[in-house]
């Protein structure tokens, strides 16, 4: 039987069959959630699979199923992401997200969320559209995007990864459900960073956005991503083997001696430059496409742990020993 | 002249942020320090500079701690507010005012003495600039220290105490206080009945505390490790001071590393999801809150029950509906709380009425949120919260934490299955597993979805109705786990009961009717559920009177839906809402009305 480096066989990497539609590129990314965390060797009990609600939030029990799963409230998984890190700094915590628990209901616990750098693994499968209750538009929808019965969106778009690169964030990316070449290394990569990672992952809806005239559709998708580079994940100790031209890579070291190695397809990407990330996201928009790749990343901001200077033991194994006042000093207290 | 002795009350009416908060506290803690005990409480507006407020020190040798309506003593520096400051006076009585306030008119009454004090021009002769109108308010204390017979040396303790840390700061203070004591020697004679005498045996071991301090405490001895909290009146402090703790006791001294992860959250929204995940993932988790932050919990809350969480919420509550008075009391978030969330929703709510009760409650609220795996509601008030209160010294907890049903990776391996929302024990408490638990059938998926005992996605009607009555059962376990309710019961025909800070207008009201021949036994409601003494005092009395300070008789009401048919129309509402605390004569009123004639009692 063939395992992974802790041992363990692809399946434990599976959950529930789905229950979103058939095409759905939700069920794409879980695919590439399970060959991610497989190769990766994320243990199970240590892995929190946080989620909202939305078709998007539905998806955490259809991977890993042995792992604690928590479908919380419309727009705030950040919160409940926050409290569960806290409590257990040893936790993988990865949060599940769509674009209207994360872009309109939800938009003010991202921004909090990436302002605090919270130690997560944040997923926004955008689609642009509400699923659930049957094809209204999300904030992530462009102007001029139409609904399939031909309402178009005249609202300005929230564009998340250009949002959390302007609020601090310290790795963004950008990718497509049905590209697993680049998704499954900026997942594993994120899950390395030490940091809130945000992942925004257009995710066409094979019911209500996949006509023409949407902007999140399968075939506008592919007409229009613009690869900005390609992402290899290098686990911690392993070579760096670079066979490239010069100058056509860039490497990051990620927390704990992994690295990210990005090939660039883009010549003049520099993942590292805030300000080059936000215009070339700009740039791309103004154009009509999606830029994807690993946009921007800063491994060198503590997270919100260590800013915290928490205890390494999780929160929820401290005992009256460690919590209560001493007997010495409680007497002193009311002396 | 009657002499009143160590029995009246001082109204300080100032203005907002002169600083005279600590010249009232000075004098509080001057008091305190003869032996005598006092009730102090702040009437402050919700402001950071320039309005009117008051700060009301009640004198009593019998140690009552609530509200007096009879104000003895003025202290009048706020010409805002002086005709209707000297109206407050009660006959008889005294003003302390800045000498250049008119007297003529309203403010002329035959039936007071007046003691001018050229405030203004003893600070311009005394004080530089920008320290003028903080020593001011130092100078009133010495003009009322000797008037009212305490000496320097106790003046410069209290100050001593009040700027610890800073000498410079004492120094002036009580340069500032002498110039008081000096002028009231020199130029006002004494033609008032109040006067202070040291006595013994109320205040030997006693300390000052606050509601907000002492829940704090409750959360440092309670193991809370994860606070969320968003800044608002009157709750702030809660968490303020559970900071300062923490900052020293929970640090280690040789690495920095702290025990605790405090965050100060972007809205309560996001306090209460911060608390309920890391509750989920197994630290004791709180946040505290008030009326407005409350409403904003109301969705997570609901979560918490249904997905069974442990939580602890602090509601310091204030004056609502809506923003309402955010600095005024009142008790009027007892059924919202109760409910919280739409659905189907019961929650535990804990009802302290003394600082030492918010202590206790913090710890149980943790050990009870953990044993019952839902949100516990601690519902203090801006009166307990933040006014200071004689107390014992608090007791050191002797009992481990009770964190309720887990199963760890050796019951795992024991056990042939487990399921999370399974009753095996018949009494509505599930077992659960924390996240990190290392042992394949550890995981399980939470959701705010319907759900089966196995935590699966479930829609069939008899699973739902099922798990719905299961949280039913878990809801009736607690009503003999929560704190007991206090009965004083000697057989009276009419009773009281009462929760929260309406008891301390309780027992001054009980002892004033007891003195005119009418006795009233007393149940101090702590806690809900209704535990099953309370339909059984009930039972045992004709009348029972619930007093509360809310508008909607909300625990009447509550008790009316729960109680059997034939005791529901033995109890009669008693409502205060105004937003100072209730005074004794707010329930010595209504309940003499009703006695003496009941049929005009309100239902």
């Amino acid at each position: 039987m063939t395992v992974n480096i802790i041992g363990l066989a692809r399946d434990v990497y599976k959950g529930l069959p789905t229950t979103l539609c058939a095409g759905c590129g939700h069920n794409s990314i879980t695919n590439h959630l399970i060959k991610a965390l497989y190769e990766y060797g994320v243990e199970p009990h240590r892995l929190a699979k946080m989620s909202g609600i939305g078709c998007s939030s539905k998806t955490p029990a259809y991977f890993v199923d042995q792992a604690h799963g928590f479908n919380g409230v419309h727009g705030r998984m950040p919160s409940a992401a926050t409290g569960a890190k806290l409590a257990n700094r040893d936790l993988v915590v990865l949060g599940i997200s769509g674009d209207g628990d994360t872009a309109s209901i939800g938009l003010g616990q991202f921004a909090h969320l990436v302002r605090r750098n919270l130690d997560c693994t944040y997923i926004v499968e955008n689609n642009g559209v509400y699923g659930l209750t049957k094809g209204q538009f999300s904030a992530t929808a462009d102007i001029g995007s139409t609904l399939k019965n031909g309402t178009v969106n005249e609202y300005a778009m929230i564009d998340v990864c250009g949002l959390a690169i302007e609020l601090g964030a310290t790795f963004v990316a950008r990718s497509f459900s049905g590209d697993g070449k680049q998704l499954v290394p900026l997942i594993q990569a994120a899950i390395a960073h030490g940091g809130t990672a945000i992942l925004d992952i257009i995710s066409p809806c094979v019911t209500f956005n996949d006509h023409v005239g949407s902007t999140k559709s399968y075939a506008y998708v592919k007409d229009h991503e613009m690869v900005a580079n390609m992402p290899d994940f290098i686990r911690p100790k392993e070579e760096i083997t670079v066979d490239y031209e010069p100058g056509t890579t860039q490497t990051i070291e990620l927390e704990g001696g992994a690295h990210v190695l990005l090939r660039k397809i883009d010549a003049t990407y520099d993942a590292t430059d805030r300000i080059g990330a936000l215009q070339a996201i700009h740039a791309a928009r103004g154009k009509g496409e999606f830029l994807t790749g690993l946009l921007f990343v800063d491994a060198t901001v503590p997270d919100l742990c260590e800013k915290e200077r928490m205890t390494a033991t999780p929160l929820k194994d401290l005992g009256e020993a460690e919590l209560r006042i001493g007997r010495e000093d409680w007497a002193k207290l009311f002396a | 002249m009657q002499r009143a002795i160590n029995d009246f009350t001082i109204r300080v009416a100032t203005v907002n942020g002169s600083g005279s908060q600590s010249s009232n506290l000075v004098l509080t803690n001057a008091i305190f320090s003869l032996g005598i005990p006092v009730a102090p409480k702040n009437v402050f507006p919700s402001n950071i500079e320039g309005l009117p407020t008051w700060f009301d020190v009640r004198v009593t040798a019998r140690g009552y701690q609530c509200r007096t309506r009879e104000i003895d003593l003025l202290v009048g520096l706020n010409a805002a507010t002086w005709r209707t400051d000297v109206a407050s006076v009660k006959p008889g009585g005294a003003i302390v005012h800045e000498a250049s306030y008119p007297i003529a008119g309203d403010t002329l009454r035959d039936d007071v003495v007046y003691y001018a004090v050229p405030f203004n021009e003893l600070a311009k002769a005394n004080f530089d600039g920008t320290l003028r109108k903080y020593l001011l308010n130092m100078v009133y204390v010495g003009v009322l220290a000797e008037l009212l017979g305490i000496d320097e040396a106790t003046i410069e303790a209290a100050i001593g105490k009040q700027f610890k840390s800073k000498p410079k700061a004492v120094a002036t203070n009580m340069d500032a206080a002498r110039v008081g004591f000096a002028y009231a020697r020199e130029h006002l004679t004494k033609n008032d009945p109040y006067a202070l005498e040291r006595m013994s045996g109320r205040t030997e071991g006693r300390l000052f505390m606050d509601g907000n301090r002492a829940a704090a405490l409750g959360c440092v001895m309670g193991g809370c490790t994860v606070a969320a909290w968003y800044p608002i009146t009157p709750s702030s402090s809660l968490c303020e001071n559970f900071i300062a703790l923490t900052e020293k006791y929970r640090v280690n001294k040789a690495t920095g590393e702290k025990n605790v992860a405090i965050v100060q959250a972007e809205d309560e929204l996001a306090a209460i999801g911060m608390v309920l995940g890391a509750g989920w993932a197994g630290a004791r988790a709180m946040t505290s809150t008030s009326g407005p932050g409350l409403s904003l919990m109301a969705e997570w809350a609901g979560y918490g029950y249904y997905a069974e969480i442990p939580a602890v919420i602090f509601d310091v509550q204030r004056a609502g509906p809506s923003t309402g008075l955010p600095t005024r009391t009142m008790q009027a978030d007892v059924s919202f709380a109760y409910h919280l969330s739409h659905g189907d929703t019961k929650h535990i709510v804990l009802l302290p009425a003394t600082v030492n009760d918010a202590y206790e409650m913090a710890m149980d609220a943790f050990d009870l949120a953990d044993r019952f795996q839902t949100p516990v509601f601690v519902l203090s008030d801006l009166d307990l919260g933040m006014n200071s209160w004689i107390t014992e010294p608090f007791a050191y907890p002797e009992r481990p934490f009770d964190r309720g049903k887990v199963l760890d990776a050796a019951d795992l391996a024991k056990a042939e299955s487990w399921g999370r929302y399974r009753d095996v024990d018949h009494d509505g408490i599930p077992y659960r597993t924390l996240p990190g638990t290392d042992h394949p059938n550890a995981g399980y998926f939470t959701r705010g979805t319907g759900h089966d005992e196995q935590a699966r996605y479930s829609e069939l009607p008899d699973v739902w109705q099922r798990g719905l009555d299961r949280l039913t059962r878990k809801h009736d376990t607690a009503r003999a786990a929560v704190p007991k309710p206090i009965v004083e019961d000697d057989g009276q025909p009419a009773a009281i009961l009462a929760y929260g800070t309406t008891h301390h207008a309780v027992v001054e009201a009980r002892d004033i009717l007891r003195a005119d021949g009418i006795a009233v036994d007393y149940l101090r409601l702590r806690a809900l559920p209704f535990a099953p003494e309370v339909a059984a005092f009930i039972a045992r009395h004709e009348r029972v009177y619930v007093v509360e300070q809310n508008r909607d008789a909300q625990l009447y009401t509550l008790l009316r839906a729960e109680l059997p048919n034939h005791l529901v129309s033995r109890i009669r509402s008693i409502r205060h809402y105004n937003g100072v605390p209730i005074d004794a004569h707010a329930i010595i009123d209504p309940l003499l009305a009703a006695e003496r004639e009941p049929a005009v009692v309100a239902e």
